[in-house]
């Protein structure tokens, strides 16, 4: 009897190498838990029943285009689309003989902190399944949290890996910004959308960034990622950590999720971290209205191509071509794409550019920078990755702008283009807390270090409570 | 900083090509002058010597050998075609759609 709940990635690859269960008895052990618990949660939305390879099973996120696997971006405007082309991460994932179990649900285009904007209903948190998983990658957080994936892949643009792996208690890197290519994966807004892993520990998220990293010559804005080592040391003499003052005392923090980024920053320093407070100031405050600018503009230009001529949904309710454009996107996109889609086809528009995108881009600068100088006195920076524990299904989903700043602390390092990694720290009312740590562009394997380190001293039971 | 009309959000979904209903049009309304004020905050900083960013790293052009490669079929191109003919993907006609 596999345990697909405690098996980690890394466990169930000794289990294959010693010939313990076959890849097939692996495959079917996960098959099997989700044919249990997905009815309740709803993490995917396309089982495989098969799958090639002999590796380790793997989750997709489903905006990641799969050949001949339907990939939705869990929106109703891609429903029966089948890419007859993999991306590249899901070749880097074929190639590794790791087996595809499925398409996770999420915010329609990514476009989400709670997985409750996607078109085929909410994703359930497996700790309390009357909460959010977090989002835009409640799915694969979700999947990986409930033992129906051991590791899956997600995608984040301000947040959408690193705060459900907050909310569902498990390791999730966003990478720093062109060190892993989005060739064929459903573009949001390009200037900031990551694919990263989530796993449930640090080295199983260390190993599986490891297999979709790299410089990729369909997709030019990548580049190459050093080499990634996997972590193993306990001590953190020497690392220098940085505690700016504007994400750890924001007044949105809730007292249960300080208490325990506190308790885990007295780790660091028990573990020989040097601990040092530092500022950020604009960041933060500015951080939220610059990204949903820079968001929507560019989503609105990529989500252009939705148009009902070459693939995805068509309005049958059209005479002529104008028509069929403008039935199609409005029959086809949910709330939340048709929100952003506006808002930034305002920003581009004549008149207004230079006061909303152009101005933003400029905050950007500003962001980029204050990061850059907290860099020249720290190794890495720690805040708490959300600043509540998983919300109630439906209550943000009325008021756009309270489920915008559930990334009030997620959104500035994604503005630098800074690799950023969750870490579960501890629990609060049941539910996980997760710690972010930041670093600079390229130090993924700093983030895994002090991740490893922080995580064997707190000892965090990933399995959630009502499972185990 | 400028509101949302309803005249101005008539335009604009027109220029992205959204039809919006009216029960739609009323939501909408409300909720993008809410988000439109809490963006418009990046206003009140002075940042007329600061560059602005469009791409967080420095990258530089990939140039490549112009070589044929394989690609799509064009069966797999219309695999996903909404309407085709013969090879062609088929749309309905004209009507203003410039």
């Amino acid at each position: 009897m596999i345990d697909t709940l405690r098996l980690t990635a890394e466990a169930a690859k000794g289990l294959l190498d010693r010939k313990e269960v076959s890849g097939d008895e692996l495959f079917a052990a996960y098959l099997a838990a989700i044919g249990e618990r997905d009815p309740e949660l709803h993490c995917y939305l396309h089982v495989c029943d098969s799958s090639a390879g002999d590796g380790i099973p793997v989750a997709v996120k489903d905006v990641i285009g799969t050949k001949g696997i339907p990939t939705t971006a869990g929106s109703k405007i891609l429903e029966g689309y089948v890419p007859v082309y993999d991306s590249t991460v899901v070749s880097n994932l074929r190639r590794h003989g790791l087996r595809i179990l499925g398409k996770t649900n999420t915010d329609e285009f990514a476009m989400g902190s709670s997985t409750e904007n996607s078109a085929y209903g909410p994703t359930h948190n497996p700790w309390d399944p009357s909460r959010v998983p977090g989002g835009s990658g409640g799915g694969s957080a979700a999947a990986v949290s409930a033992g129906l994936a051991p590791w899956a892949l997600g995608s984040d643009t301000g947040g959408s890996i690193k705060q459900p792996s907050a909310l569902c208690g498990n390791v999730g890197l966003r990478p720093t910004y062109g060190t892993v290519s989005r060739y064929g994966v459903v573009a949001f807004a390009s200037s900031l959308d990551q694919v990263g892993p989530v796993a449930k520990t640090v080295r199983d998220c260390a190993f599986l960034y490891s297999v979709i990293a790299g410089r990729d010559p369909c997709d030019s804005t990548t580049v190459d990622a050093p080499e990634v080592v996997l972590p193993q040391g306990e001590d953190l003499e020497g690392v220098r950590v940085g505690l700016p003052r504007e994400l750890n005392e924001h007044a949105a923090i809730d007292a249960g999720v300080r208490a325990s980024v506190e308790h885990a920053i007295e780790l660091l320093r028990q573990l020989g971290a040097a601990v040092g407070e530092c500022s950020l100031p604009r960041s933060v405050d500015f951080g939220l209205p610059c990204y949903y600018l820079v968001a929507p503009a560019e989503a609105s230009s990529n989500l252009a191509r939705y148009d009902g001529v070459r693939y995805g949904y068509r309005s049958p309710n059209a005479v002529d071509r104008l028509e069929m454009y403008k039935h199609t996107r409005d029959e086809g996109f949910g709330d939340e794409p048709k929100r952003r889609i506006l808002i930034g086809t305002y920003a581009l528009s004549a008149g207004y550019y230079d006061a909303y995108y152009g101005q933003a881009q400029k905050v950007r600068t500003v962001i980029a920078r204050e990061h850059a100088e907290a860099f020249e006195r720290f190794d890495v920076l720690v805040t708490p990755t959300s600043p509540t524990v998983a919300f109630e299904l439906g209550g943000k989903t009325a008021d756009p702008l309270a489920m915008y700043a559930c990334d009030l602390l997620t959104i500035p390092s994604c503005m630098a283009g800074l690799p950023g990694l969750n870490v579960p720290c501890g629990l609060s009312e049941g539910l996980p807390v997760g710690l972010q740590l930041i670093g600079p562009q390229f130090a993924e394997n700093t983030l895994f270090r002090v991740g490893h380190a922080l995580e064997q001293a707190i000892g965090f039971d990933f399995v959630p409570e009502r499972l185990r | 900083m400028t509101e949302i009309s309803r005249d101005l959000l008539l335009h604009v979904a027109h220029l992205a090509r959204l039809e919006l209903r009216d029960d739609e049009l009323a939501r909408l309304e409300v909720q993008l002058n809410d988000i439109l004020a809490a963006v418009s905050k990046v206003a009140e900083l002075d940042l007329s010597d600061i560059p602005a960013t469009s791409h967080p790293l420095d990258v530089v052009n990939v140039m490549g050998e112009d070589e044929p490669r394989p690609c799509l079929s064009v069966e797999e191109a219309l695999a996903n075609a909404p309407e085709r003919d013969g090879d062609f993907f088929k749309v309905p006609p004209g009507g203003g759609a410039t």
